[in-house]
């Protein structure tokens, strides 16, 4: 296991994401209201690009014709056939024990801490006055 | 000429078993008028209608499935007779109760007040003719399918006798069967603990195939089992289970072979585009094994014991079938029995008691 750092913590506002590679895998990461996800970019019905998709709520109904739009920007929906994810779990919203994206664990971390190391920047370069997100895997 | 009865061979091993299916034939106008509330009999009478027979057109009377030969009477139509339904069902099959579904044109007739007048009056006849005079007789109460309000309305009035044990209707009418429109129907089944029957058969206005009128009654046949499964889609869609959770479904004289297939199809669909039926919270096929079950005839069995056994396990539950002959309509013949070949023991005792009891709270009480 080792800390990534994949972005600065301004690069990716709320509701954004940003893809990156994590050796040789490629990952989304998501901000959503200022807290970070990361899931792996790969469909786990097909193998899609997941992490492409669109960023949509969870549309819930607790009866038929009772409509609620509910945490709105929290769920991904594959751009091939539509199933929905949890951003923050990976956990498909059709059966949700089942079917699960990858996902990994995410901090935001101060630059001055991470120059202690150790750390993987291959992108990023790392300045001990900003934050950064960081995938560990 | 009537043939012998099935010797009861045919039924060995099955006393005590639910029959979820038989058939009285339709009675004749005339034979219903002391049935009907005296205003309606005047109109009926007015009008002439006690010539007619609102017959549908489902079983044609030469068709070969209309009546096992074995059943067939020297006169008048299968199923007419009391006394021949004894003979050659109730004393051979010695089963614990048998329901008659009753199907007639006055189900699903334009006029709403003449249709739920009609169906009182089957009713009544149904349970002065053929329940009071057997007392292994249930039935199905037999509503005006077009005009929900009225078949509500003949729930409550019914639901006091517990001879009836389900409520009827048909799988094709003007609208599918999950619209709200037809909820009146199911809050007032759920309220009396009534599992909705549903039929094989439309209002006989509409063709059995979305792509239109077929030349022949095998067509017709063969593609109501199309019309059961967009019933069974509509009632998932439109999230009857989920309003109704009490609701049970009996498909009745569906076929049940087309089942899996529809089930993968529905299943996969939902899960692309759920959003669609946002209270549709769980596979679809899971639904149907927590509240729809199946009448077993006919089964449409595969043509080898193997092919049954995959078939069994694709169902993916044990208490889906229920028992039933289809009396006197022709699926089996005796030598044969009424069970399809190669069912494991463990799963006909389910199929012929345990699961119609578990459906029908009225039974399990009697
Ligand atoms: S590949 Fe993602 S839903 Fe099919």
């Amino acid at each position: 296991m080792a800390r990534h750092v994949v972005a600065a913590v301004g690069e990716i506002p709320p509701g954004g994401r940003k893809l990156v590679t994590i050796r040789g895998r490629e990952i989304g990461v998501f901000n959503l209201d200022g807290a970070y996800y990361a899931l792996i970019n790969r469909c786990p019905h097909q193998g899609a690009a997941l992490c492409t998709g669109a960023i949509v709520s969870r549309l819930e109904a607790p009866m038929p014709g009772e409509y609620r739009l509910a945490q709105p920007g929290s769920m991904l929906r594959c751009p091939w056939h539509c199933w929905e994810f949890d951003i923050r779990t990976g956990q498909s919203w059709c059966e949700p024990e089942d079917v699960k994206a990858r996902s990994y664990a995410v901090t935001v971390e101060p630059g001055e801490r991470l120059a202690r190391g150790p750390f993987v920047a291959e992108t990023v370069s790392v300045a001990v006055e900003e934050d950064y997100v960081v995938v560990t895997l | 000429m009537t043939r012998e009865a099935p010797p009861s061979g045919a039924f060995s091993g099955l006393a005590g078993a639910i029959d979820c299916d038989i058939h009285p034939a339709p009675p004749d106008l005339r034979a219903l008028l002391p049935h009907l509330d005296p205003y309606w009999r005047e109109h009926v009478e007015r009008r002439g209608l006690e010539r007619e027979n609102l017959d549908t057109s489902a079983y044609p009377p030469a068709a070969p499935i209309n009546a096992n030969p074995d059943w067939r009477l020297p006169a008048g139509p299968a199923g007419s007779s009391l006394a021949a339904l004894q003979a050659h069902l109730l004393d051979p099959l010695a089963p614990r109760a048998a329901i008659c579904n009753l199907i007639h044109g006055a189900q699903m007739m334009m006029s709403e007040d003449l249709s739920a007048a009609l169906c009182r009056g089957l009713n009544n006849w149904l349970a002065a003719e053929w329940l009071g005079r057997d007392d292994r007789l249930r039935a199905s109460i037999t509503v005006p399918v077009h005009s929900p309000e009225l078949a509500a309305e003949e729930i409550e009035r019914l639901a006091p006798d517990r001879r009836f044990v389900q409520v009827l209707l048909l799988a094709m009418a003007e609208l599918p069967l999950g619209r709200r429109m037809m909820w009146p129907i199911y809050r007032a089944a759920e309220k009396h603990g009534l599992p909705v029957g549903i039929h094989a058969g439309s209002s006989f206005r509409h063709p059995p195939s979305a792509g239109g009128w077929g030349s022949t009654y095998l067509e017709d046949y063969v593609t109501y089992a199309q019309g059961f499964a967009g019933a069974l889609n509509s009632l998932l869609a439109e999230g009857v289970f989920q309003k109704f959770p009490g609701l049970r479904v009996v498909l009745i004289e569906s076929g049940v072979t087309w089942l899996p297939a529809s089930l993968w199809r529905i299943n996969k669909t939902w899960r692309g585009v759920r959003a669609e039926v946002p209270w549709l919270d769980r596979l679809p096929a899971d639904l149907v094994r927590q509240h729809v079950r199946l009448t077993l005839q006919p089964f449409d069995a595969p043509p080898d014991a193997r092919s049954l056994a995959v078939l069994l396990d694709q169902l993916g539950s044990d208490e889906l079938l229920l028992f039933s002959t289809d009396y006197p309509h022709w699926h089996f013949d005796a030598a044969e029995g009424p069970l399809p070949a190669g069912l494991p023991p463990s799963l006909i005792r389910k199929i012929t008691v345990e699961n119609p009891l578990a459906t029908y709270p009225r039974l399990a009480a009697a």
